[in-house]
């Protein structure tokens, strides 16, 4: 009986340490599934699932604070890799949260601006160049299309402008001709 | 020649349709009335324009100047006025326009000083910036710049000169080593050099004896390890992986290219134009095209860079059921969205189409896994596997079976009993593959960035918390040094309140302190003018009823 007790008690002593001890070593920083859903979302930044950029948004949905269907420049697409990777169903975009559009690049109408810098501050990927009272320009490449830049100038100088197809950019067609379902 | 030729998978045997055009020696084209010029002429690159409109330019003058790894320099094709830099629909599937520069010729196709290179006393570096300059690219169709392919120079041992041309209907190579074989096989000593290779193979389909015969007297008479081998002419031969497998049954796997085993393939059309560049100094502003299919006159000509095509057709004459017109091959080519656009460096032919030479499609049925496709695949891919993949948009697993290993040679939708149109499937596979990369590094781009902003507001706020207490300390400081008796804080007390007291108090005391310094020192005569015009002052004020009545103070 006593015989018992002990050796149980010492692999109880022995696997609690390993695992203690695995515990520390193998920590994992962060949450791994944060980053999954993170890589999903477009990164445009533009806080319309209500959370402050593409990460809190992750976080929410990792925690279970937020759904799935809030994030309308992922689109149907982004919805449906969501669903796949936490394994719920597909459901559509939720239209308190806007609608999926063209992906647009703002323009700053550089004659009308007036240099204030509040488009500045609240570009969420520093992608606004320019200095107080001088002239600002939207570097095109690294702008996302947010739009959180055109609410807060005061001239409406900005404008979002849906990206063109170049020689580079083009794709080719889906060769299936849909054939649409006659209700 | 005794070489032990090799086999590769699959491939077809097509008509060829090569006698229709190849009868007839090049001939010029005449000079359009204007050319338009794409700044895009290699894969991925695009010159900057360097000239404005209304400027003379001579025949070879650089226009575009060479931008990036890929880039190349562009020239004008003939001498004449820039009437326009604009944006042209360019000679591509998607029908969109590029950046062109616009001459309106002079007629007299006066050439720029033209100087030979010397490859003896020039350093390595120094030819591959000669080539990037006479804007060089593959002229097999993939206008890849020629500088970039020949590498390092070193590694490579074996250099394949690709005169399969192994499409149908399409004889321009075939003529040019007709005609040109001795230029084709300098230009080819160039570039062996250049890359520093001990073999040069010529790779001509069994096909075109005529240009097997030109070829090889050529070569004997320059002497020094020149093959020139006669190939089964089965389409895709002239595909280089196939072309590098036939001659000399090296495999190259996936990922790989040939300079990583030695052995690298250049263009018949690409060596003569290294060695006009070389020799005569000339870059590269005209190539062989051939115009053949449903028309009175097929045959070869030589093209200026940037002519329309619609100004081409009435040499050779299209007939009139021509109801498309094709640039390429029919293999791999595709049908021009519009007739105005020009012809580039990758342009090989162009084919007048009509429902008799080219009947339309069969309607596409269902797959039904013959397997006849991964019979006639050249690259040994499984394309009904692929075509499933893409049609249903699972594009991770058409990667998996190594959808961009595919050459698009179209082999699979010709032998494909359902017609179906496999390679528009990879195609379209392949191009969302692409857009989805680049969306990914966008959002990896956006993402740091935003990360970083965050991080430095952040930082910001820290630092200006930091200076503040940093200089209300220093205050405090300050304040305790100049006399800690005059005012003790009272203990206990808000020390920013204590602060802001001491503030109000060194404020009081300076002005207090402060007299009006412009009335010290006066001079006697100012101090009586002051003095008149305070008596003046206190006299308008002593009678106020009498000021009111002044005419021009009415404000009513």
């Amino acid at each position: 009986m006593l015989t018992a007790l002990i050796v149980m008690t010492g692999i109880a002593i022995v696997l609690g340490a390993a695992l203690g001890y695995a515990a520390i070593r193998f920590k994992v920083e962060g949450d791994p599934l944060v980053e999954k859903i993170d890589a999903i979302l477009p990164q445009t930044q533009c806080g319309q699932c209500g959370f402050p950029g593409c990460k809190p948004y992750a976080e929410a949905i990792a925690n279970g604070d937020a759904d799935i269907n809030q994030c309308p420049p992922g689109g149907e697409e982004g919805i449906r890799k969501l669903a796949d990777l936490l394994g719920r169903e597909f459901k559509p975009l939720s239209e308190e949260h806007g609608v999926e559009k063209p992906k647009s690049v703002a323009h700053i109408d550089e004659r009308t601006c007036i240099g204030c810098t509040l488009c500045i501050q609240a570009c969420p990927v520093d992608a606004i160049v320019g200095a107080a009272k001088q002239m600002h320009t939207v570097v095109e490449p690294l702008c996302t299309g947010c739009e959180l830049c055109v609410a807060p100038c005061p001239v409406d100088c900005i404008a979002m402008v849906p990206v063109t197809d170049t020689v580079q950019t083009w794709k080719w067609k889906y060769p299936v001709t849909e054939i649409r379902r006659v209700a | 020649m005794s070489a032990r030729l090799f086999q590769f998978h699959g491939g077809i045997k097509a008509n060829g349709h090569k006698r229709e055009s190849s009868e007839s020696p090049i001939q010029q084209a005449p000079l359009p009335r204007r050319l338009v010029v794409p700044l895009r002429q290699s894969t991925r690159a695009t010159a900057r324009c360097i000239v404005e409109p209304g400027e003379k330019v001579l025949k070879g003058q650089r226009i575009g100047e060479p931008e990036g790894f890929l880039g190349t320099a562009v020239h004008a094709p003939t001498s004449g006025t820039v009437v326009e830099f604009g944006r042209h629909v360019m000679a591509h599937p998607s029908g969109l326009e590029t950046r062109c520069v616009v001459i309106e010729p002079d007629g007299a196709d006066r050439w720029i000083e033209r100087k030979p290179f010397d490859l003896r006393h020039a350093t390595r570096a120094d030819a591959l910036g000669w080539l990037r300059d006479c804007g060089i690219v593959g002229l097999g169709g993939a206008t890849f710049p020629s500088h970039v392919k020949l590498g390092t120079g070193s590694g490579v041992d074996t250099l394949i000169l690709n005169g399969a041309e192994c499409e149908p209907w399409i004889t321009c190579d075939d003529r040019l080593m007709r005609e040109r074989a001795a230029d084709i096989l300098a230009g080819a000593g160039i570039l062996r050099e250049l890359i520093g290779a001990r073999r040069l193979m010529v790779g001509i389909e069994d096909n075109k004896p005529e240009a097997i015969e030109a070829m090889r007297p050529a070569a004997g008479a320059l002497g020094g390890n020149i093959e020139v081998i006669a190939i089964p002419a089965i389409y895709p031969a002239g595909g280089e992986k196939q072309l590098i497998r036939v001659l000399t049954g090296i495999e190259i796997p996936y990922g790989k290219l040939g300079g990583d085993f030695g052995v690298q393939c250049f263009n018949v059309g690409t060596a003569h134009a290294v060695y006009r560049a070389f020799d005569h100094g000339e870059p590269l502003v005209s190539r062989v095209l051939t115009l053949t299919g449903n028309v009175e006159r097929p045959g070869n000509w030589e093209v200026l860079i940037g002519t329309p095509v619609d100004e081409l057709l009435p040499l050779a004459g299209p007939k009139p059921d021509t109801d498309r017109y094709v640039m390429g091959g029919p293999m791999m080519g595709f049908a021009l969205p519009r007739l105005d656009v020009p012809v580039v460096k990758g342009s090989n032919c162009v084919i007048s189409a009509s429902p008799a030479l080219f009947p339309p499609a069969p309607p596409e049925q269902n797959c039904i896994r013959c397997g006849e496709c991964a019979r006639a695949c050249p690259a040994e891919l499984q394309p009904f596997e692929l075509y499933w993949f893409s049609r249903a948009k699972n594009f991770g697993k058409a990667q998996e079976y190594h959808l961009f290993d595919c050459i698009e040679c179209g082999c699979c939708a010709y032998v494909c009993p359902s017609h179906i149109p496999l390679v528009d499937y990879y195609r379209f596979a392949k191009s969302e593959i692409w857009a989805r990369e680049r969306e990914k590094t966008a959002a990896d781009l956006a993402r740091e960035r935003f990360e970083f902003r965050n991080y430095r507001q952040e930082r910001e706020k820290e630092e200006k918390a930091a200076k503040l207490a940093a200089k209300a300390a220093a205050t405090r400081a300050k304040l305790d040094a100049e006399g800690a008796g005059a005012e003790p804080a009272p203990a206990g007390e808000d020390p920013k309140k204590a602060l802001i007291a001491a503030a109000l108090a060194r404020a009081k005391a300076q002005q207090a302190a402060t007299a009006p310094k412009n009335t010290d020192n006066l001079s006697p005569a100012t101090q009586a003018e002051i003095d008149a015009i305070e008596a003046r002052r206190q006299a308008t004020q002593q009678a106020p009823a009498g000021a009111d009545a002044t005419p021009g103070t009415d404000a009513r």
